[in-house]
């Protein structure tokens, strides 16, 4: 005689496909997320890696005398730049690249206006502490001189990326309340179906755990099902949004043997977790219900 | 075994004021030894049902005490409630059978619950059911079984666990004389094997075919004890 694994008949009780495919929604969402946090910290990272390093120089009046009267005061930065520790491959922008930078604000005509632009020195900070420190000696040799550093919008950068992942611990909790939520809402319409049924066992001498944990094995079930399929679906996207992202990231994002762009190893392991915490949901909600509800038998 | 020291018991409902609602029992008091026999008689609306929900610990009085198997049943926690819950066997009026489990897996339930293996719990299911005449029904699902069998069922139920306490409401309602006589032919042989068992019934004849003390009740009172 075959033993009945399921005497509260629950594989039918519990909404089949409704729970995990809602479920699988979440995990969709919750995968984004994660991807999204993980995306933004490696391409934060970059960013303040070139930002920081980044040096400016604005050299206005550059065919001006310098202070030394020995030469036109772009020389002398250029030269003392060349000396100066922690300043490495000093670049001066031609007049093309500087207009082209301007084109935006200025129209592509900037060298038919006749302005006073500044020469432009971009170098790049390899020095221990802060660039600052280069600004007042170039100010010397050539007044008005301007060294600027990327420090400011790494910090902004760094504002940016906590903000995004601020949103994304947001929509997770957001997406794991609302997956309990489900599994509450489905244990307790499975109850109300199922009630004389376990009215019955407990007037057996079924203990409140023997009747919570049928429910929350066949929770589980559902949720890690929806959890899984929602990871798997949100893949190809991921891969997608990697692809968009991939000039902003740098070498990091070079493409895999596949052609398909390469993904934050983090994310390879933040991805099989989602049916684990859905397993995590699905249990203990199923079990706080269930066991709620029992609390009304006497 | 079973004690009832001046029980009352008054239902409440949602959206009924406690105070509004009528007793159903009123100050009933009465002991049954270890391996006594009581019928529970009276009218229809006199209280035996609730008095047998009390003994099944399927209701808490509103007011008294009751002891089964020497436990106060209001200082008990809800496992050890369900634990002995484990040890009484209820044939209840409207059968209660699981309807999507076979007449075996009905009867079986309360050995699974109580976690016997398979191999004794297939022994003692099938000689059970032999025992009630459906030894030919194990895989009949409730719905494809007649009301004589379902009861039948039911009671092979409340016994397959050889229960310390036996409580049945109208155990022989909807079963032919014969099926009748076999199945008090198992009670009694249950209650001299050292089961307390206390059966309610209408049925006149049956009490008077098996002489034992009796529980007489009316208008929730017990009107005569013993």
């Amino acid at each position: 005689m075959a033993k009945r694994t399921d005497s509260l008949g629950l594989h039918s009780v519990l909404a089949d496909w409704m729970l995990p495919v809602l479920v699988a929604a979440m995990s969709f969402l919750a995968a984004l997320a994660v991807a999204g946090t993980l995306a933004s910290t490696m391409l934060a990272a970059q960013w303040q890696n070139n930002t920081t390093s980044a040096l400016t120089i604005q050299v206005p009046h550059p065919d001006a005398p310098d202070a030394a009267n020995d030469g036109n005061r772009l020389g002398a930065v250029q030269t003392a730049l060349q000396t100066m520790p922690g300043v490495t491959n000093p670049q001066l922008l031609s007049t093309d690249a500087v207009n082209h930078l301007l084109a935006p604000w200025l129209g592509t005509d900037v060298a038919q206006l006749n302005l006073p632009l500044p020469a432009v020195i971009t170098a790049t900070w390899t020095g221990p502490g802060s660039p600052d420190a280069i600004a007042a000696p170039l100010d010397k040799l050539a007044p008005g001189t301007l060294a600027q550093s990327g420090s400011q919008w790494a910090s902004r950068v760094t504002a940016l990326t906590g903000s995004l992942q601020t949103c994304a611990a947001a929509v997770l909790v957001i997406v794991a309340l609302v997956a309990a939520a489900l599994v509450a809402l489905a244990t307790r319409a499975g109850l109300a179906q199922r009630r004389e049924a376990i009215e019955i066992i407990h007037a057996l001498g079924a203990l409140d755990a023997d009747i919570a944990n049928r429910f929350a094995a066949r929770a589980t079930f559902l949720t890690v099902t929806g959890a899984a399929a929602g990871a798997l679906l949100a893949l190809p996207v991921v891969f997608w949004l990697a692809t968009l992202a991939a000039p902003f990231a740098g070498p990091a994002a070079s493409p895999t043997a596949h052609g398909l762009p390469s993904l934050p190893p983090a994310l390879w392991t933040a991805l099989p977790t989602l049916p684990l915490v859905a397993a995590i949901i699905g249990w203990g909600s199923a079990q706080i219900t269930v066991r709620g509800w029992l609390r009304r038998l006497v | 075994m079973v004690k009832f020291d001046d029980v009352w018991l008054k239902y409440q409902h949602h959206g009924h004021a406690a105070a509004a609602a009528p007793d159903v029992l009123r100050g009933v008091s009465f002991e049954i030894p270890g391996g006594g026999f009581r019928w529970l008689t009276g009218p229809s609306g006199a209280g035996k049902t609730s008095l047998l929900k009390l003994i099944y610990l399927a209701e808490h009085p509103s007011r008294g005490r009751i002891d089964i198997f020497g436990t106060h049943a209001a200082k008990i926690s809800r496992r050890d409630a369900a634990l002995l819950r484990r040890r009484i066997g209820v044939v209840y009026q409207d059968f209660r059978l699981l309807p999507h489990l076979s007449a075996y897996d009905n009867v079986a339930l309360p050995m699974r619950l109580a976690r016997r293996n398979e191999s004794q719990i297939h022994a003692d299911v099938t000689e059970i059911l032999r025992w009630v005449g459906l030894s030919g029904r194990l895989e009949a699902l409730p719905d494809e079984l007649s009301g004589g069998e379902q009861q039948r069922v039911a009671i092979a139920r409340a016994v397959v666990g050889r229960p310390k306490l036996l409580v049945a409401d109208e155990p022989t309602g909807n079963l032919d004389d014969e099926q009748a006589e076999r199945l008090m032919t198992l009670i009694t042989a249950l209650n001299r094997l050292g089961t307390t068992v206390v059966v309610a019934t209408h049925n006149q004849a049956l009490v008077a075919r098996y002489p034992a003390a009796r529980l007489e009740m009316a208008n929730g009172r017990l009107t005569s004890h013993g």
